[in-house]
């Protein structure tokens, strides 16, 4: 395979530009000095960082969102292991149908979602309430826990499972001992990945979240809608130096190709 | 065991009976109630709202604003964004690895974060990113980005082209460098390797990021809220009005149910169409 031409690297250089510049100028413009929004150009300051812990939405906000992405995305990961080993191991009439169902809400608009909860929880009456943002996050977060979930499963050597019982260990054992350490990494990284898409949504929390149950991006929405000014933008850079470091770990330690990529559609790593 | 499956995956169904289909199954039925300013939403089944969305000029142009500024931006990503993954699959580790992450991590960064930074950057005439392309020698006049359907394509061009990436990307994995290099044994310059081999080959990638790309655009709710404003309207930003400012529910349901119809409608046809088209490449 021939090498990049000089104009392919120009080309890319400008791409990789455009894809920086939004993120890039929130970061730059959180450390500005002034009371409005500017490019800091003698002076940095981080009076803007300071300035957050004078608004406690955004913090009870931030820790509402990290509650609610750990939480969904356990029972999440939970829920999808006995799905994954059912759907890896079994041939069974409605195997593709369910498949497609849990992974149905990737394909539905979450605006769609967003009003389908908002109207089922206020009939229930479980609107606006932590409890309604819990059951609305697992279902949209449980499409990347069954993903990797289900990689790891298919990947599972059975040989291994076998030989366990033919050593004379129980079902449970074999479970416990064998079958969850294996899938284990497929677990934690469904987790990580469900956790980072439930701290990202806005779309779909937007409508069913109430003013005492509102997540970081939601506050940061309804912030923005109203007025945009240097502290929003600090809030952003802190979400975005969060989201970095999440990234950078979850590169080293499973790969972030083969976590968006998904199995099968890259060889040889 | 016959049931073993059925039981195993029994906590997930149940979940998905009850908090994803009887909610959408909801939400239909809500698209024929009734609803008015002081009686509020009344049970009863009425093709009024219906009527009103299918037949009203408002709603029509609006769908297809919505779709407009879908189509552009799922023609932006792929005319940039395949060009990009073929550079990135050239390029030799570490870099390959590196710009990699730098082109797909902000999948995973707040949709929210991505489009303050790109309001700031247009913000206003004398916004960063009118003088960045005054100094490129682009356009000699700055353009109005915020509040206007140009903003809306852009950002949201930003906000779902590392799908598109991805997706090219995943089809180039499976082809054989072998090929190429053959055609360039046989004489022929870059150009044609790329449009005669690579291409043909990366085609379905290209598509199926299309499809991808144009549903997520079709249904994009924060980019267009904040970079469109108040006045430029698409289906997912109006449905949102409908229930938490004018609390119109019935009509909201209405334009939400006919989004989701027409992306299933869309994304299936497209699929179909790509599968006929490429049966031989997937076989």
């Amino acid at each position: 395979m021939s090498r990049n031409g000089p104009l392919a690297l120009a080309y890319h250089t400008l791409f990789v530009s455009f894809m920086l510049a939004p993120i890039l100028v929130v970061c730059i413009m959180a450390f500005t000095p002034e009371g409005y929004l500017s490019f800091p150009t003698d002076r940095w300051s981080l009076r803007w960082f300071y300035a957050i812990a004078q608004y406690p939405e955004f913090i009870s906000a931030f820790w509402r969102s990290i509650w609610l992405g750990a939480l969904s995305s356990a029972i999440a990961v939970a829920v999808s292991v006995p799905a994954a080993l059912a759907i890896a191991r079994y041939r069974f009439p409605g195997r593709e149908a369910m498949t497609a169902l849990f992974m149905s809400p990737l394909m539905i608009p979450h605006v769609v979602l967003g009003i389908a909860f908002l109207r089922f929880f206020t009939q229930i009456g479980i609107g606006g309430t932590f409890v309604g943002l819990v059951l609305a996050h697992i279902v949209i977060v449980l499409p990347f826990a069954l993903r990797l979930t289900l990689a790891s499963a298919i990947g599972l050597d059975r040989a291994i499972e076998h030989a366990a019982v033919s050593l004379g260990a129980s079902e449970w054992i074999v479970l416990k001992r064998i079958t969850l350490p294996l899938v284990l990494p497929g677990l934690a990284s469904g987790w990580a990945l469900a956790f980072i898409n439930s701290f990202d949504e806005v779309t779909m929390t937007v409508f069913i979240a109430a003013p005492g149950t509102e997540t970081l991006p939601v506050r940061m929405f309804l912030y923005i809608q109203d007025n945009i000014d240097p502290l929003v933008t600090s809030v952003s850079a802190c979400v975005i130096a969060i989201t970095v470091v999440a990234l950078v770990v979850l590169d080293r330690a499973y790969g972030l190709e083969r976590l968006l990529v998904g199995r099968g559609a890259t060889h040889g790593r | 065991m016959r049931a073993t499956p059925y039981l195993m995956s029994l906590p997930a169904l149940v979940l998905f009976a009850g908090v994803v289909i009887v909610p959408l199954a909801m939400t239909m039925l809500l698209s024929f109630h009734d609803w008015g300013q002081y009686k509020g939403i009344e049970p009863v089944f009425i093709l009024k709202n219906w009527q009103e969305v299918l037949g009203d000029s408002y709603f029509h142009e609006m769908f297809w604003r919505t779709f407009r500024i879908a189509f552009f931006v799922t023609l932006l990503a792929a005319v940039f964004g395949a060009p990009e993954a073929y550079i990135l699959n050239k390029m030799k580790s570490p870099w390959r690895g590196i710009f990699l992450l730098v082109i797909l991590g902000p999948l995973l960064i707040s949709v929210v974060a991505r489009t303050l930074g790109w309001a700031l950057l247009f913000g206003g005439n004398s916004g960063l990113a009118n003088k960045a392309l005054m100094n490129m020698g682009l356009i000699s006049a700055p353009l109005p980005f915020m509040f206007t359907e140009t903003g809306v394509i852009v950002a949201l061009a930003h906000v779902l082209m590392p799908y598109m990436v991805l997706a090219v990307w995943a089809s180039l994995q499976r082809l054989d460098p072998q090929i190429e290099n053959a055609a360039v044994a046989l004489g022929a310059g870059p150009f044609t390797v790329v449009r005669r081999i690579v291409l043909p080959q990366v085609m379905p990638g290209i598509l199926s990021g299309a499809v991808i790309v144009f549903a997520l655009a079709a249904s994009a709710f924060a980019t267009p809220s904040i970079i469109g404003g108040r006045r430029l309207k698409v289906a997912s930003t109006l449905a949102y009005d409908e229930f938490l400012n004018t609390l119109n529910w019935p009509l909201g349901a209405a334009v939400a149910v006919l989004l989701l119809f027409a992306l299933v409608a869309i994304v299936w046809g497209a699929n179909r169409l790509v599968e006929r088209r490429y049966a031989q490449v997937f076989g």
